[in-house]
C-alpha cells in the first residue's frame, strides 16, 4: 500500500504562480502527470499511473466518466442498440474482469456501468476535474508541459498549470469524417452522420440508404432492415462478414484458440475462408461483391445478422455512391436509389486541437506517426493512449499502454542514462505496423493493429524497460 | 517480471464458466459522522477445501466489522451455497475470487485460508488488491501431501484416485477447542470432490507475483497438522517476510478456541500498512 502515500496525494494548486509564460501565470504542479480525458483510456491511465506512484490530475470536458461509452455525452457515438463486437475476455481490463454472469457481448449501457465501477473501485474520481476542457498543451523547459485549462476547475477562465508529463487520452471516435460527394448540397433528403443516429425510431417507415460497411454501418443497416420501408446498403468493396459465433463459441475466442497455437497467417486465412464458405456461404449470391482481399487485411466486421437480412431481401446491397442529385443517389454500377434518409457510417478522424501538429509528429496526410502508436519521437514526456484500431477489444490494449507509459516515466526518473539510451534506440521507430497481414491503405486503417502483434511489441518494450530498473 | 505477463491465452480463448457465488457480509455500524468504514478497505475472506463462507461468519466477519471494516466472506464453486461446477480447477477458484473482489465497492484486501490461500495468491496476480493475507495457506506439493497421508491416510489416499478428500477434526483444530464444538465444526466441513484441483495441488506451478505491489502477510500455526511450519516459512519468504505464528492452534485459525488473536493481528497489520 506504499504507493498511496508516495507523492500521490495531489496538493491544492498554489495560489501564487511559480512562473510566467507570455504574460500569464503558470501554476506549478511539480511531479504530477496530466491526463486528458476520462474515457476508458483516461481512466486506465489514471489507475496505472497512481499504481506506479504518480500524482495525477485528469481533465474531462464532460460531466461524467466513460467518454464515448457514456451515451449522455453529446459527442458519444453510441446508439440505443449498440452491443460490443468483441466478447468479454477481450473487452475487459485485464485486472478488473466484467461480471461473468454478463452476456458474451454486453450492451453499451453495461460497458458504461463497468467503466463507472472501475472508476469507483479504484477511487479515480477524486483525481478528475469534470467540466474542464484542455485548450492548449505546450512544451516548457526540462521536458515539462504547460497545460491550459478552461471550465469548472478554473472558474471559466483560462488557467495554465505546469506538469512533469502529459498523457493524451481524448479518444478518436467523436469527430465525424464526412466524405465529399458531388451534388450533396442539392440533395433534398435528410443526410446525417452515424454519430447522429441514436435510435431505430429514426428509421421507421422511411427509405434509408446506409453508406459504409464498417461495424456501425452494418448494425444500422440491420436495424433499417427491420424498421425502414426500404434499405440500401452501400459498400466500397466486398468484405468478410464474420458471424459473432462459430463452432458454438464467440468467434474471437475461436480465433484466439488458433492464434495461441501460433498457426501462421496464411494458414489462419485459409482456415477462416474455408469456415466462411462452409457456414455463411457465397455472399455474391446476394449481390455483394466478392472480397478483393483476404481476411485480416481490413478491420474485421462482426455481424451475424447482415447476411440474414440480405437473405430475406430486406437489404439491397449497392456499390459506392458516385453522386447525389436533387432527389436521388447514383451508384458506381449506374443504379439509382431514391432514399429520404441517408446515414453516413463513414467513420471518425482523430483530432488534437490543443496540440500543435508537430508535437505529435503529424505527417502530410494528417496522421500522427508515433512509436507504438503512443510516443512522439521528439517528446519523451508526452504520450497518447487509446489511439488504436485493434482487431479485438481495445480496453486491454489501453491498459498495457498505460502500464508502458508509467514504467517509462519511472525509468526516466530512476535510471536516466538507461532511459536515454533506450529512447535513442527505439523511439525514432514510428514505422511499426503491428500487423502481419497486408492491411488496405485508408484513414480507417491508420491505427489498425493485430492485438497479438501489438501486445508482443508492448511486452518486449516492457521487458526491456523493467530489466533496466 | 510480474507486470509483463500480458498473454493469457486460456483466459481469452476459454474463459472460466460462470457460476452462482455465495457472498455473505457484515458491515460496520455507523459511529456518527464521516464514512462508516473510516476509509478502511473492504475485506474479502476466502475459505479453502471443504469450508464455505460459514467458516468466517462464525467469528471473524463480525469481529472485523466491529473494528470498522466492511467484511465479506465467499464460498468457492462447489462449496457452501455457491453453485456446483464441473471440471473445477485451481484456475476456476482464482477466477471466483477475482470476480467477487471486482464487485466490491472499493479495492479490497483478500484473505484466504487453506487452499483458499492459494486461490488468493493466484488472484493477487490477476487483480491489484490493497493487500493479501494468507492464513495457513495450502500451496500443495509433495511435502504437504506426505503430511496429509501421515495424519489422515483414509481421508487422503482415495483422493489421489479422484474420490472425495475428507478432513479429520484432529487435523483442523487445536486441543483447546472443546470436543463437542470441534465435532460440530468438523461435521460442517464437507468432503471435497474436485479431482482436477486436487491433482493440481500436487503439481501446480508456483503463484505469480502480485500485481500492483500488494503487500502480503502469511499467518499460521506451528502446530498446524495440515500445513507444516516449513511450508509456512517458504510461503512467507516468497513475499519477503516471515510468518506470523500462533502456537497451540490448529489449521482452522478462524474457528479454533483462541480465534480472536490471529484476526486482531491481521487487522492491526492492515491498520498499520494502510
Amino acid at each position: 500500500m506504499s504507493y498511496d502515500s508516495v507523492r500521490g496525494v495531489p496538493t491544492a494548486p498554489a495560489d501564487a504562480a511559480a512562473s510566467w509564460r507570455g504574460g500569464t501565470p503558470v501554476h506549478d504542479r511539480a511531479e504530477n502527470v496530466c491526463v486528458i480525458g476520462a474515457g476508458a483510456s483516461g481512466l486506465t491511465a489514471i489507475k496505472n499511473l497512481r499504481e506506479y506512484g504518480f500524482g495525477v490530475d485528469c481533465y474531462e470536458r464532460e460531466t461524467g466518466v466513460g467518454g464515448a461509452w457514456n451515451w449522455r455525452h453529446d459527442r458519444s457515438p453510441v446508439y440505443a442498440s449498440a452491443h460490443l463486437i468483441s466478447s468479454k475476455p477481450f473487452t475487459q481490463f485485464p485486472d478488473f474482469p466484467m461480471p461473468d454472469s454478463w452476456p458474451d457481448y454486453p450492451h453499451h449501457t453495461q460497458v458504461l456501468a463497468y467503466l463507472e465501477r472501475y472508476a469507483d473501485h479504484f477511487g479515480l474520481r477524486e483525481h478528475i476535474w469534470f467540466g474542464t476542457e484542455v485548450t492548449k498543451v505546450a512544451p516548457a523547459e526540462d521536458g515539462r508541459w504547460d497545460v491550459t485549462i478552461s471550465g469548472a476547475k478554473s472558474g471559466g477562465l483560462d488557467r495554465t498549470q505546469r506538469y512533469a508529463a502529459v498523457v493524451v487520452a481524448n479518444g478518436h471516435n467523436w469527430s465525424p469524417k464526412f466524405p465529399a460527394y458531388e451534388g450533396l448540397e442539392d440533395f433534398k433528403g435528410e443526410v446525417i452522420h452515424a454519430s447522429a443516429y441514436k435510435d431505430a425510431a429514426q428509421l421507421r417507415g422511411r427509405r434509408v440508404l446506409v453508406v459504409g460497411a464498417g461495424n456501425t454501418g452494418c448494425d444500422i443497416a440491420v436495424e433499417a432492415a427491420q424498421q425502414a420501408s426500404r434499405c440500401w446498403h452501400s459498400s466500397r468493396r466486398g468484405y468478410w462478414y464474420a458471424p459473432k459465433y462459430a463452432y458454438g463459441r464467440p468467434s474471437d475466442q475461436v480465433n484466439d484458440t488458433v492464434l495461441s497455437l501460433r498457426v501462421p497467417l496464411r494458414m489462419r486465412q485459409w482456415l477462416f475462408h474455408r469456415t466462411m464458405r462452409r457456414t455463411v456461404g457465397d455472399l455474391t449470391r446476394f449481390g455483394l461483391p466478392k472480397p478483393d482481399h483476404k481476411i485480416y487485411e481490413t478491420h474485421p466486421i462482426a455481424n451475424s445478422q447482415l447476411v440474414y437480412y440480405l437473405g430475406h431481401g430486406s437489404i439491397t446491397p449497392v456499390p459506392d455512391v458516385v453522386r447525389f442529385t436533387r432527389d436521388a443517389v447514383e451508384f458506381a454500377d449506374g443504379r439509382v436509389a431514391e432514399p429520404d434518409l441517408v446515414i453516413l457510417a463513414t467513420g471518425y478522424l482523430p483530432r488534437f486541437e490543443f496540440l500543435a501538429p508537430d508535437l505529435l509528429n503529424v505527417d502530410a496526410e494528417g496522421r500522427p506517426r508515433l512509436y507504438l502508436h503512443a510516443f512522439p519521437p521528439a517528446y519523451p514526456t508526452l504520450a497518447v493512449t487509446g489511439l488504436l484500431q485493434p482487431d479485438s477489444g481495445i480496453f486491454s490494449l489501453m491498459h498495457w499502454q498505460a502500464v508502458t507509459v508509467a514504467t517509462w516515466l519511472r525509468l526516466r526518473e530512476s535510471a536516466p542514462e538507461r532511459a536515454a539510451s533506450y529512447w535513442r534506440r527505439h523511439h525514432s521507430d514510428v514505422s511499426g505496423r503491428f500487423n502481419k497481414a497486408k492491411v488496405k491503405q485508408s484513414t480507417r486503417h491508420w491505427f489498425e493493429v493485430s492485438h497479438v502483434d501489438y501486445l508482443r511489441a508492448v511486452e518486449k518494450t516492457l521487458r526491456e524497460m523493467e530489466a533496466g530498473q | 517480471m510480474s507486470r509483463t505477463r500480458i498473454f493469457r491465452w486460456r483466459e481469452w480463448a476459454s474463459p472460466v464458466p460462470a457460476v452462482q457465488r455465495e457472498v455473505l457480509t457484515s458491515q460496520p455500524v455507523s459511529s456518527g459522522f464521516g464514512e462508516i468504514d473510516g476509509g478502511r478497505p473492504p475485506l474479502l475472506f476466502v475459505p479453502g477445501f471443504g469450508h464455505g463462507a460459514w467458516a468466517f461468519t462464525e467469528k471473524w466477519l463480525e469481529h472485523a466489522a466491529g473494528r470498522g471494516f466492511a467484511a465479506y466472506a465467499m464460498s468457492l464453486r462447489g462449496h457452501g451455497d455457491s453453485g456446483a461446477a464441473r471440471h473445477v480447477t485451481l484456475r476456476a477458484y482464482a477466477h471466483d475470487v477475482v470476480q467477487v473482489a471486482a464487485r466490491l465497492p472499493r479495492r479490497a484486501v483478500l484473505i484466504g485460508h487453506g487452499v483458499g490461500g492459494l486461490a488468493v495468491a493466484n488472484a493477487l496476480a490477476r487483480y491489484p488488491a490493497r493487500a493479501g493475507v494468507l492464513v495457513s495457506p495450502v500451496f500443495g506439493g509433495f511435502a504437504t501431501f506426505a503430511t496429509a497421508v501421515w495424519r489422515n491416510p483414509a481421508g487422503t489416499l482415495p483422493a489421489v484416485f479422484g474420490a472425495q478428500l475428507r478432513l479429520r477434526r484432529g487435523q483442523l483444530f487445536g486441543r483447546e477447542l472443546g470436543s463437542s464444538q470441534a465435532r460440530e465444526y468438523a461435521a460442517r466441513v464437507a468432503g471435497v470432490s474436485a479431482p482436477l484441483a486436487q491433482w493440481q495441488l500436487l503439481l501446480h506451478r508456483a503463484p505469480e507475483q502480485p500485481v500492483g505491489d500488494a503487500p502480503v502477510l502469511v499467518v499460521g500455526s506451528p502446530d498446524d497438522r495440515i500445513v507444516p511450519l516449513r511450508a509456512l516459512e517458504r510461503a512467507a519468504r516468497r513475499y519477503g517476510g516471515a510468518p506470523l505464528l500462533f502456537p497451540g492452534m490448529g489449521h482452522d485459525l478462524m474457528l479454533d478456541a483462541r480465534w480472536q488473536e490471529p484476526i486482531d493481528a491481521i487487522l492491526d497489520w492492515l491498520d498499520k500498512a494502510g
